[in-house]
């Protein structure tokens, strides 16, 4: 029997018992519809984090501050020594104290082993942001790391260039009397800062695209300046201080090696305690909720696991009373000369076609329902997280799930294809 | 003269089961059957003719003795050769109809080309052939079940035929019809042994068909007890 003959007769002996084999692939179907909207939760949420990451910054890069030489403890209720070099750090409640890095701290971060390059992260505080236009509105400016993006709701990236750029977050289009984003990329906003003498200075800057507010866009909710406006601003901010006073710093970034091992960032981390100083990695910011949703992700995918094997019984017994229907047919066909491997191969095909049918039809029903879903959602419940797609696709994921549906329908079919398979056919002949 | 006969048993013995449940259904059964020729394997309910034709037909193994096709021992015959050999050179009658009801007359008819690899045209052509010398060329589309019995055995025929097989084995093939349509059926056969000069090997009960073979084989209790051929007409 040749191939395509086996693969016509598995296909249409599956369409023999209608009943039955729709009851098997509506087994099957809701195994893969499951699997497939948890996958796709899974998907979806993680090419977010992944954006976000790259928001954040690149993986190859640390954020580093030094430790307070005395170590307050939070609890104390004791007065607390005054530390000329203490700096806030973080907003809101969980504010942490931690000593300002200087040029040299730097210098000594940069010998550190594992350190390639270290770059202070340089903080400045506008006033103000605003048009001819409209009235002032407070604003926060942050510059960006390498290997940082922002999701573009118009316009294109700040480069490094020598004009003053920046990226306005998509909340302040309006309120800066802009019609649209697209409206907003090109046009002039002046920023006002003051210094340590308390005398103001206006900067004009371009807009150059509007940014999406993610989670951990560079900037939070403010705006992102490129290079150049944040050293305008920064010299603006720091006039009137010496050089010594100017250059301290909350933060700085620290690169390390991209092929670097956990192992290795490991190292560097405690490196980097012992001489004072700690660092955190963007998987450190992120890692307990990415955590959080590959567990949650898991236990979905192993409920739609269990779900095909039950389903998989159903296909093992569906198979088997087909061999039981069938016997005389084998016997006639192996007394005519098919040989038990095509018999083998004629029933685990039966099985695996069974599998496809349940698997594609829930797969393709899965991704419609789950694109309408997060559209649905992404209106209304998701509306204040743009560019999250709860539920997302992508085809290799998509090909995995059809694939191992029908290995399993395959694994399934094995135990009666080998019954049948080993039919002797006088014995099956005089069956009744 | 000293012809290759196209089928021998030699001295088969087939037993079913062992130690004291065993039970010796041939006990030693020696014959030869001829190119062209027509055989009728008589005998009594459960004397055995079943299992002999299905050791004849390679189907079963005998627990001792050996089946000889043109002269060659058939117990060196394995696996994909053995089912090649089947396919090719045997067409079944069997006591029942054995068609697959809900597939059509042509796919039915053409079982045995499709296991053989035959491509689809071809497997056509000699499956509306078959069924044209059966006079059933316009039932090629109808499903087997919608047949009435008579013409479930023909597309039987033209099941065993259309591979061109040199020997067809039946199995009381007009043990399921009324005597007017066995009559029919018989004709059908014994017209094709004429024309083509296939040989018939038929298992019956049937006095009247044993009658019009060129050879009566009778068995009792697993035994060829009486061996008749007819004058030569
Ligand atoms: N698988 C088996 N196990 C045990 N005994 C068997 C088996 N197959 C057949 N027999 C026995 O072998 C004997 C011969 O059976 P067989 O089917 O050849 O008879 P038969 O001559 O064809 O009868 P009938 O004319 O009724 O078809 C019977 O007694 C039967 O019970
Ligand atoms: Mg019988």
């Amino acid at each position: 029997m040749k191939t395509t003959d086996l693969i016509g007769t598995a296909v249409s002996n599956t369409f023999r018992s209608k009943t039955r084999t729709l009851l098997t692939v509506l087994a099957i179907f809701v195994g893969a519809f499951t699997l497939t909207l948890t996958s796709g939760l899974g998907t979806g949420i993680n090419a977010y984090i992944d954006d976000t990451l790259a928001g954040i910054g690149a993986s190859d890069i640390m954020t580093v501050t030094k430790n307070a030489d005395t170590a307050t403890d939070p609890t104390s209720t004791e007065p607390e020594k005054y530390d000329p070099d203490a700096v806030q750090s973080g907003v809101g409640p969980a504010t942490t104290t931690v000593t300002a890095l200087t040029p040299d701290d730097i210098d000594e971060l940069a010998t550190i082993d594992g350190v390639l390059e270290v770059t202070p992260v340089i903080s400045v505080t506008p006033d103000y942001i605003e048009t001819e236009s409209s009235d002032p509105y407070v604003v926060s400016i942050a510059g960006v790391m390498e290997g940082q993006s922002a999701q573009l709701a118009a316009g294109s990236m700040i480069d490094d260039g020598d004009d003053l750029e920046l990226l306005l977050p998509t909340s302040y289009v309006d309120v800066l009397g802009f019609s649209s984003a697209e409206d907003a990329v090109g046009a002039t906003v002046t920023i006002a800062i003051t210094d340590n003498e308390r005398e103001q200075h206006l900067i004009d800057a371009t807009i150059v695209g509007v940014a999406d507010e993610t989670l951990a866009s560079p900037a939070g909710a403010g705006a992102v300046a490129n290079d150049a406006l944040t050293d305008a601003l920064f010299d603006a901010q720091s006039t009137g201080l010496t050089d010594e006073e100017a250059d301290r710093y909350a933060q700085a970034t620290v690169r390390f090696a991209d092929d670097a091992t956990d192992d290795e960032i490991a190292d560097l981390k405690q490196n980097l305690e012992d001489a004072g100083y700690t660092g955190t990695t963007v998987e450190d910011q992120l890692g307990a909720f990415t955590a959080v949703i590959d567990g949650i992700v898991f236990v979905l995918n192993a409920f739609a696991i269990i779900a095909l094997l039950a389903a998989a019984f159903g296909i093992v017994n569906t198979l088997l009373m087909s061999v039981q229907e069938r016997t005389r047919e084998i016997g006639l066909m192996k007394a005519m000369g098919l040989g038990s491997g095509k018999v083998f191969g004629l029933f685990s095909l039966e099985a695996t076609f069974i599998g496809f049918l349940g698997s594609a039809i829930g797969v393709v029903l899965a991704m419609l329902a789950g694109t309408a879903l997060s559209s649905a959602l992404s209106g209304s419940l998701l509306a204040d997280l743009p560019g999250l797609t709860l539920i997302a696709f992508d085809p290799a994921s998509i090909a995995v799930i059809i694939l191992a549906v029908m290995a399993i329908a395959f694994l399934a079919g094995t135990l009666p294809a080998a019954r049948a398979a080993r039919a002797d056919p006088v014995s099956s002949l005089r069956y009744e | 003269m000293t012809r290759t006969p196209v089928l021998a048993a030699r001295d088969l013995r087939r037993s079913y089961g062992r130690g004291q449940n065993s039970f010796d259904a041939l006990r030693g059964v020696s014959f030869e059957i001829f190119e062209g020729e027509t055989v009728a394997i008589v005998g009594k309910s459960g004397s055995g003719k079943s299992t002999l034709m299905h050791v004849l037909a390679l189907m079963d193994e005998p627990t001792s003795g050996t089946v000889e096709l043109s002269g060659t021992d058939t117990r060196r015959l394995r696996g994909r050769v053995l089912n090649k050999v089947r396919n090719r050179t045997f067409g079944f009658v069997f006591q029942q109809f054995f068609l697959t009801p809900k597939a059509t007359v042509l796919d039915n008819v053409t079982l045995p080309l499709t296991i053989a690899g035959v491509p689809r045209s071809e497997r056509r052509a000699r499956g509306m052939a078959a069924l044209a010398q059966l006079e059933l060329a316009d039932k090629a589309r109808s499903k087997a079940n919608d047949l009435s019995g008579g013409q479930k055995q023909r597309v039987v025929i033209a099941r065993a035929l259309v591979n061109q097989p040199r020997i067809i084995f039946a199995d009381e093939p007009t043990g399921n019809l009324d005597s007017t349509t066995g009559a029919i059926v018989e004709d059908i056969l014994f017209q094709l042994n004429r024309e083509t000069g296939i040989t018939l090997v038929i298992v019956t009960h049937d006095e009247t068909l044993a009658a019009r073979c060129d050879r009566r084989l009778v068995i009792r209790d697993g035994e060829l007890v009486d061996e008749t051929r007819r004058a030569a007409a």
